[in-house]
């Protein structure tokens, strides 16, 4: 099992879930964030005057997926949140020991939403 | 005795009073969430305060008997011999209770104001003993300088409908001095971003404020009839005028901003005070209009200047649209809105240098109280929070206490 940690343009988040359930991946966490990267910050209005904010909000959303939907799930992200522009985010991808479901006690891949 | 004015002094009472708190949010909104709470909290605990010194002794030094035109003497302490009677010389027409009440909540709020320069590192203790040494020895005299029975600056002639000077200038230049001594937030030299946690908050208190206002300036009347009902739109007006021209500034600079929409608003507010009972409607527009102008730039340059972190601009909205009123009543003012006062347009040019002796007399004497008081305090029980109580913010440091707190 992978977990897929994917962070993207929190407007973004519709289009990627979809697409996602589209191919049968049901299970995400969803939390906001604040991070900087190439985009680094932007300039936001004060009462006279602006600041910098030098962390966007942006969205994370975590999912733990078997090995071989892995790629499916980070091409399927990809391309639904993209933008072509600076700050479109990052993905990255973690190996999972086990999982288990609470309500049930099992364990293993057959805890995957949509498996 | 006329009830229909004690009925409108009591009714703008109440309006006067709920512009604290309105303050409070106004201000809190402004600063990082770790100090929302320890920001309500300064202007909530003054309208407890200065309420309860007010009827002990503050009255009675700003409208008792008059001492060498400087400051009242004490013999209306706790208020002996002020009761259901009208004055003989302060609003006539109702109760002198009544005009004791409208009075505090003026003195309540100027203290308040100047909270805006020292907000996310001022240890409370020491800013409780500064808000009643500076109410006790900066507001009371000053007010009576102005508005008392025999005050320097009242034989004089100064026109101050609602407290220009008394209120907007006087709390304004005392927040530059106390931030002066104070000393910066940290990070504040290094250009930190310090995130306005609540810009919603800014709003609504800068509403509340705009509709507490028709009891500070129409109040101010003092009677329920033609005048208040002057000072009533032209105080609208003037809000309106320069809101929506702090607007267009910030829309040429960049954006039209809601902070910047609603800062202008009270920049308006400030510039009318002293002028809303003496100036025709109309005036009220120029007024406005030219306070946010002047209080634009005024930030800009603060801002860019980078000095002092007189964190909420207290100076450039209070005392800068202060200063602007109290001169602009010397131009606007005409004895065919109020027979009291007259200025440039009627031809009576001398009317604005007494303006300007006001605004620098207040200035002066309320500049050096302020600075010998915070640095008396500094050198004392000391001004500043810990390095440490400052990273984690004055809402757990100084009250125990987080704005949002919980995980559900």
């Amino acid at each position: 099992m992978k977990k897929i940690e994917a962070i993207i343009r929190p407007e973004k988040l519709h289009a990627v879930k979809d697409a996602l359930s589209a191919k049968g991946m049901l299970g995400m966490t969803v939390t906001h964030v604040n991070g900087r990267g190439r985009q680094k910050g932007i300039a936001l209005q004060w009462r006279a005057g602006e600041y910098r904010v030098d962390f966007l909000p942006k969205v994370k959303i975590e999912m733990v997926l078997a090995d071989e939907e892995c790629q499916i799930a980070i091409d399927t992200i990809c391309r639904a949140a993209k933008t072509g522009r600076e700050g479109d985010g990052m993905i990255f991808v973690l190996p999972v020991e086990n999982a288990y479901r609470v309500r049930t006690s099992d364990c293993g891949e057959v805890c995957i939403p949509g498996k | 005795m006329n009830s229909g004015d004690t009925a409108w002094l009591l009714t703008s009472t109440a309006l006067v009073l709920l512009m604290t708190p309105a303050l409070a949010f106004f201000y809190g909104g402004m600063v990082r969430r770790k100090n929302l709470l320890s920001t309500i909290m300064m202007s909530f605990t003054i309208l407890c305060m200065v309420s309860v010194l007010w009827i002990i002794y503050g009255y009675t030094m700003t409208f008792g008997p008059d001492v060498r035109g400087l400051v009242g003497n004490l013999s209306w302490f706790g208020l002996t011999g002020v009761g259901q009677d009208p004055s003989s010389v302060y609003a006539v027409t109702v109760p002198h209770l009544a005009f004791v009440a409208f009075q505090a909540t003026f003195a309540i709020i100027t203290v308040a104001l100047w909270t805006g320069a020292v907000v996310e590192r001022i240890k409370f203790g020491s800013l409780l003993a500064f808000a009643a040494l500076w109410f006790t020895l900066v507001y009371c005299p000053v007010a009576h300088w102005v508005w008392g029975n025999g005050g320097w600056l009242a034989q004089l002639g100064v026109l101050d409908f609602a407290g220009g000077t008394v209120v907007h200038v006087n709390a304004g230049i005392s927040a530059l001095a106390l931030a002066m001594v104070l000393g910066p937030r940290m990070g504040f030299k290094e250009g930190e971003s310090m995130e306005p946690n609540n810009i919603p908050f800014v709003v609504l208190g800068a509403a509340l404020l705009w509709f507490g206002w028709f009891g500070f300036n129409a109040g101010s009347a003092l009677t329920a009839g033609g005048l208040a009902s002057t000072a009533f739109i032209a105080t609208n007006t003037s809000a309106a005028a320069a809101g929506f021209t702090w607007m267009i500034l910030g829309w040429i600079h960049r954006r039209p901003s809601v902070l910047g929409a609603a800062t202008g608003a009270v920049v308006g507010l400030v510039a009318i005070t002293p002028a809303a009972g003496f100036v025709p409607v109309w005036a009220a527009i120029p007024i406005g209009a030219i306070a946010s102008i002047i209080s634009y730039y005024v930030m800009v340059w603060r801002a860019k200047a980078n000095r002092v972190d007189e964190s909420l601009d207290v100076f450039a909205c209070h005392g800068v649209g202060g200063t602007w009123g109290a001169l602009a009543t010397g131009i606007f003012a005409t004895t065919t809105v109020n027979s009291a006062g007259s200025g440039l347009l009627d031809g009576n040019w001398k009317q604005i240098l007494v303006q300007l002796a006001a605004i620098t007399a207040t200035m002066a004497y309320a500049f050096v109280v302020s600075w010998l008081l915070a640095r008396a305090l500094k050198a004392t029980m000391g001004l500043r929070v810990k390095e440490e109580e400052e990273s984690v913010g004055l809402d757990i440091s100084q009250h125990g206490e987080t704005a949002y707190g919980g995980v559900s």
